[in-house]
Parts: structure tokens; C-alpha cells; sequence
């Protein structure tokens, strides 16, 4: 089936100017030293945001289309900081990943998580 | 920087990729697990990797057209969702500046979370623009895993049980904390974080985690900026082929 070809193709088309603009729109390339300090800390403030409400915050979808946030406290919290120290100190994302996804899989194994 | 030291900036982002690649392909997995859970064929999954190819927006729409929800709303909120992309765009636009205008537009499909995180650290390491780090974070270690594990997730995820039982749901938030490792390299990258995340969280409690990601990514350089920090003048990137800055 492909009913759902088009849906993909708008969903693209409404996500494509939020990527595209700033780097396709003249000027943007050209910004004061005071912009660029900001641009500096989007990364690490966007990407800290992604991983404490991915790891902090569970959605929910009523029947309704409603989404409901809740607060997650969870071993979900030790296997992302355990993930931070290794990365942090043996330099590799690899292994942190891969610990973090083997302490949750080891807590639900066990049923501690 | 020496020949020596880029190609020793790439092995590192190469290294930093198999985590990435690792991600992509668990998320992507559950994403073609979740598709085909509800209802998706094969081709309609792989559409959503291919053309819009963001995590977070293509995991609303498969609970959405599961609910029988209309395409006008999936689409807002696929605009919603992705809005963050936005940030990334602006933060790289200094950097990608030199780059031919049709290229930026491709690399501009290809932006992702990490795409994003990958590249703009390889470039500060470097010290100005390295188009193949760019097409590497972007294709190799997202675009093609993720589109891969979509089409493995859709095939045979059917067969699997709960793929939360192996951990998979924890890759993301562990890959993007990692990300953040090679990002801060000062106090106000970490304030930046800090702030980021609180912000994230809270915001997400009380509207909605859309808001609080975009929010948190707003406010929180605002909040780091406040901090001392060093002369603005080393944050230029430079053209390519420039020399870095002492």
C-alpha cells in the first residue's frame, strides 16, 4: 500500500523550511561575533533538553488526540548519566551507548526497572 | 590544522559515528516496528524515513494515523516537532556560508539531531568547514542506518516481542547526552546544557516536550551568555581552507 506516500511527502514538505531556511537565506551566513557566541550554545542547550525530556518526560495520547506530559523517574536516569561519565571519560559514544542500553535491558530483565 | 590533524579529526568523528549508528539503528528499528504495529506498509514506513526523516515527528504520525487522526494536524504537528531544526540550521549557516547554494539545500534534507551535533563538533575540532564530516554524520552514520533499520523493523519486527524489553527506547536519550559531552567545551556550554535541560523538562510538564526542547534550546544560551566567557572573535568559523585560529 502506499495510501500514506503523500502524508510522507507533506510532512517532508513542512519540515524542510525549519532546515532549509536559515542556510539557503543570505545573511544568515554572515552573522555578528554576538550571534554567533549564541548560535555557539544552541547545541548543547538543545541537545541537553532532548535527552532530560526523553529520559525525564513520558507522553501520552488520548483517544482524543490530547498529549498529556508526565514526570518519568526511572533506571532510565542511571543508564544516561552512566552513559555521560563513560563518554566523558573514555571518549567513546559507542560504549556509552551500549552500557546504557545493557543496564536498562539487564533492570527490565530483572524487573527493577 | 596539518593534513595529519584533519584526517586525525575525522577517525575521531568516525569513532564518535559507530554511536550514532548504533542509535539510528535501534530508534530506526522500533520506528519500523511501531509503523508496521500499526498498519504501515513497507513503502509508506520507508516514505516517512526517507522524506521527512525525523525521529520524533514520524513516531507522532504513526500513533496519529493509527488514531484516525486528519493529515492537516499530522502535518502541523510534524511542523511543530521539527521546529528545533531551525536552531541547528542557524548555528551551522556560518560555517556551511562557502558551500555551493545547491549542496546547502541537500545538506539541508539531511539535518538531523545528530547530523547536527556530529558535524559541529567536527568543525570546531578542525577548525572551519569539512564537507565530508558533514556527509558522513549526516548519511553515514543517520540517513542510511535509519533507513535500513526501518525497513528491518517493519519485515520482522512483527515476529519480536516488546523491543523496550531490550533497552532499545533508552539509545536516543543516551546518544544525544553523549553528543552534549563533545559540545561542552566551557563553562557557558555547560550552563547552556544545564539550563537547556531544566528548561526542557519543565516546560515540557506544563505545555507540551515540543515547546520545552525548542524553549530549552532558546533560553538556555541566553541564560549561558550571561556568564563570562572568552573574546567572541575565536567563535568565527573561518572559510574553508583557511587557518584555524591560534
Amino acid at each position: 500500500m502506499t495510501d500514506l506516500v503523500p502524508l510522507a511527502i507533506l510532512m517532508g514538505l513542512a519540515t524542510y523550511p525549519s532546515r532549509a531556511i536559515p542556510l539557503l537565506v543570505a545573511g544568515f551566513g554572515r552573522l555578528p561575533p554576538a550571534a554567533l557566541a549564541y548560535l555557539r550554545l544552541v547545541g548543547p542547550a538543545v541537545l541537553a533538553a532532548l535527552a532530560a525530556v526523553y529520559t525525564m518526560v513520558t507522553l501520552t495520547t488520548t483517544p482524543d488526540g490530547a498529549r498529556t506530559a508526565s514526570f518519568h523517574v526511572g533506571f532510565e536516569w542511571i543508564a544516561v548519566l552512566v552513559c555521560l561519565a563513560l563518554v566523558a571519560w573514555r571518549k567513546s559514544l559507542l560504549l556509552g551507548i551500549v552500557a546504557a542500553v545493557v543496564l536498562v535491558a539487564g533492570a527490565r530483565q530483572l524487573g527493577i526497572a | 590544522m596539518t593534513e595529519p590533524d584533519i584526517r586525525a579529526a575525522r577517525r575521531r568523528l568516525v569513532l564518535d559515528g559507530l554511536g550514532i549508528v548504533a542509535s539510528a539503528l535501534g530508534f530506526g528499528f522500533v520506528y519500523g516496528v511501531a509503523a508496521g504495529a500499526a498498519g504501515f506498509s513497507f513503502v509508506e514506513a520507508s516514505a516517512m524515513s526517507v522524506i521527512v526523516f525525523g525521529g520524533a515527528a514520524q513516531f507522532a504520525a504513526v500513533g496519529y494515523v493509527a488514531g484516525g487522526f486528519s493529515w492537516l494536524g499530522i502535518v502541523l504537528l510534524t511542523a511543530f516537532l521539527n521546529a528545533r531544526h531551525l536552531l541547528y540550521s542557524a548555528a551551522l549557516a556560518p560555517w556551511l556560508a562557502d558551500r555551493p547554494r545547491a549542496e546547502r539545500a541537500v545538506m539541508a534534507h539531511l539535518l538531523t539531531d545528530e547530523a547536527f551535533a556530529l558535524s559541529i563538533t567536527h568543525f570546531r575540532r578542525v577548525g572551519r568547514v569539512d564537507a565530508w564530516g558533514y556527509w558522513f554524520a549526516a548519511i553515514g552514520t543517520t540517513f542510511i542506518p535509519w533507513n535500513l533499520a526501518t525497513i528491518g523493523g517493519v519485515l520482522v519486527g512483527g515476529a519480536l516481542p516488546d523491543p523496550s524489553q531490550f533497552g532499545l527506547d533508552v539509545v536516543f536519550p543516551a546518544a544525544m547526552a553523549g553528543l552534549v559531552v563533545g559540545l561542552a567545551t566551557g563553562r557557558r556550554e555547560i550552563v547552556a546544557a544545564i539550563v537547556g535541560a531544566v528548561l526542557g523538562v519543565t516546560v515540557s510538564l506544563v505545555w507540551d516536550p515540543a515547546v520545552g526542547i525548542i524553549a530549552g534550546g532558546l533560553i538556555g544560551p541566553l541564560v549561558a551568555l550571561a556568564i563570562p566567557g572568552p573574546p567572541a572573535v575565536a567563535e568565527v568559523p573561518i572559510p574553508a581552507g583557511g587557518e584555524g585560529p591560534p
